[in-house]
């Protein structure tokens, strides 16, 4: 595999880290949203009271401005023991992963329960970064993304910017809001608190290079013992946004989850858009000077 | 289709997968001001480039009426954007930096730079202050009308949106014809008829760039074009079609011999300008909040082969 993670060193000289990043391995998450709480209470985020969504066990609905890990919970009615058709041996295989820990499963009754802690992306290419005219986000020294709040006005710019819906205005404050990474633990050597309250390690937080690794043994294993539907998503550079600081392991394709399939940072098409912009100026400029002159004789 | 009618998400009349029927994206956070805006930015910049212009041709009636109007549309322009913003006392944040990646940035300089010349110009117009730096005022005022009157539509295209990013080639030729669509109206309702014929002219001519654009952009977007066409923005599309085509032949009919028809005119193809500009921003809306209008393209790039894909399996 090869790893073409972008240097940000260049720019934070002896102060520079290594890239930081999320590894979320959705095989082992046991939905107690532990992550949500720890991370509500760290960054001390106003509550969201969403009420009953009758959505499985997601009362949260999505990330926002106050919700900055969101547990997604997928409800699916699958014969017992067999997926897609699934062989017999597959499925004496499938009975084998639950032994190499794929606890989200209650074959019993034929229900396939996916649980997912979703987060802020840190894309490689980030669109909320590049459109924002404040500068209030900027990138860390650890790669990540963040929002600096005494900076933001609120503009709105990012929100309609980011290809997953991660940022979003915090009502009676009017400024954006999401993922810092823990930006404050980090600084201090600690890991963020989602990954330290984790209690089954599907959060884990480390070195991007070093996860990726891991991620890719992981999916390995998990496809060997039968998950055919297992999947990396965002976990190598070659994708619309570059690459993403958090990346996941899923069980079937990203939409399940309401994570989008082609994500891509829109700022890729800008020199198409500024051309297209620049042309439409000069085809005013034509038409005025047509209105205003070709009347004559 | 939006997710509020509790209908399955669906993408050119298929079932598509997706989180509880949730939206991927973020509503665009964006009041009434900022379409508003886009219609106010296109009429100043357009009137100054219409004001400099009829000043060069030697009709000063025009170009002094032309030149207020742009002044005017460059004040009001600011007072929208600052109020919608979440922190509007924080709105000189906006001028930390220049960003090319960030229409918006981009935007803010040409917005006060061209609010700065039109101002001098009106000033001096009304008052004769300032005389040497209107040389250099009305012709930069111009030159930046060109640009504030097309950068909302950059704005829009970047970003996540499928309607307004699958766009980015056509909407700023729908954006710029209707800046000249708005410089033409307004002008007919405060010039003379015996000095406006180039308004008349340019009105005329707008409506129907404005019309094949618009037809262009909405043909090109196929299933994109899906939430330009309904609900709120398909209502404020006809609205904007029956004021253009009523406007336009009014003025065809008695906007030569009568000032009160022209204004009439005038008044409802601004309406229609304006119309139109609510009409791309609530298709935005419709958009980025429809899951299949998000998820559906985006798989179906991906089956294709021709998306990046973000899985490895």
């Amino acid at each position: 595999m090869t790893l073409d993670v972008r240097q940000w060193s260049a720019t934070y000289g002896a102060d520079s880290k290594p890239r930081m990043g999320f590894f979320t391995d959705t095989s082992i998450c046991i939905g107690c949203k532990a992550c949500e709480v720890a991370c509500k209470e760290w960054n001390q985020i106003p509550t969201s009271i969403q009420g009953f969504t009758g959505n499985s066990y997601d009362n949260t609905i999505a990330l926002g401005a106050n919700t900055w890990r969101h547990v997604a919970f997928v409800e699916q009615r699958l014969p017992a023991g067999v997926e897609e058709g699934a062989s017999p041996v597959e499925a004496s295989a499938r009975a084998q992963a639950i032994n190499w820990g794929v606890q989200t499963y209650q074959e019993g009754d034929g229900l396939r329960w996916l649980m997912a802690s979703d987060v802020c992306k840190h894309c490689t290419e980030a669109a909320c970064l590049e459109v924002c005219p404040t500068g209030a986000l900027f990138r860390t020294e650890f790669g990540t993304v963040v929002v600096q709040e005494d900076v933001c006005n609120g503009c709105g710019y990012c929100v309609a910017a980011c290809p997953f819906g991660v940022l979003d205005q915090r009502e009676d404050d009017g400024r954006v809001w999401k993922c810092t990474l823990c930006y404050d633990r980090l600084k201090d050597g600690l890991e963020p608190a989602c990954a330290k309250a984790c209690p089954t390690d599907s959060i884990q937080f480390g070195e991007l290079a070093e996860l990726r690794s891991r991620a890719e043994r992981r999916l390995d294993q998990l496809q060997s013992a039968g998950q055919r539907r297992a999947q990396l998503y965002l976990a190598d550079d070659e994708n619309g946004v570059g690459g993403a600081g958090a990346f996941f392991l899923l069980l079937d394709d990203p939409e399940v989850y309401g994570l989008p399939p082609d994500p891509v940072d829109t700022t890729r098409d800008l020199g198409s858009i500024w051309g297209a912009t620049a042309a439409a100026g000069a085809a005013l400029a034509l038409g005025l000077a047509a209105a205003v002159f070709g009347g004559r004789g | 289709m939006s997710v509020d009618d509790g209908r399955a998400a669906t993408w050119e009349g298929n079932p598509v997968r997706s989180y509880h029927e949730q939206p991927v994206l973020k509503k665009p956070i964006w009041t009434w001001e900022i379409p508003t805006y886009f219609f106010t930015g296109g009429l100043g910049g357009a009137s100054a480039g219409l004001a400099q212009l009829a000043e060069l041709q030697g009709n000063g009636v025009l170009a002094r009426r032309a030149w207020t109007t742009a002044a005017a549309a460059a004040a009001v322009s600011p007072t929208l954007l600052i109020s919608d913003l979440g922190r509007p006392k924080r709105f000189l944040n906006m001028l930390r930096m220049f960003k090319v990646s960030s229409p918006m940035s981009v935007g803010s300089w040409i917005l006060v730079a061209a609010g700065t010349c039109n101002a001098t110009v009106t000033l001096n117009a009304w008052t004769g202050a300032l005389p040497r730096l209107r040389q250099i005022a009305a012709p930069a005022g111009a030159l930046l009308g060109l640009p504030m009157s097309t950068y909302t539509a950059a704005l829009v295209a970047n970003t996540a949106v499928p309607a307004w990013h699958e766009a980015r080639r056509e909407l700023p030729f729908v954006f710029a014809s209707g800046a000249a669509l708005s410089a033409g109206a307004a002008a007919l309702i405060t010039t003379p008829p015996a000095y406006a014929a180039p308004a008349r002219r340019l009105a005329l001519g707008a409506v129907v760039c404005e019309m094949v654009s618009s037809m262009m952009m909405e043909h090109r977007l196929g299933e994109h074009a899906r939430p330009y066409k309904e609900g709120l923005a398909g209502k404020l599309g006809w609205a904007r079609r029956l004021s253009m085509v009523a406007g336009a032949a009014m003025l065809h009919r008695r906007g030569e011999s009568s000032h009160l028809a022209a204004a009439g005119a005038g008044s409802m193809l601004l309406a229609g300008a304006l119309a139109k500009r609510w009409q791309v921003f609530r298709a935005g809306v419709q958009s980025a909040t429809d899951p299949g209008n998000v998820i559906g393209p985006q798989r179906a790039a991906v089956e294709r082969g021709e998306g990046h894909g973000a899985v490895r399996r």
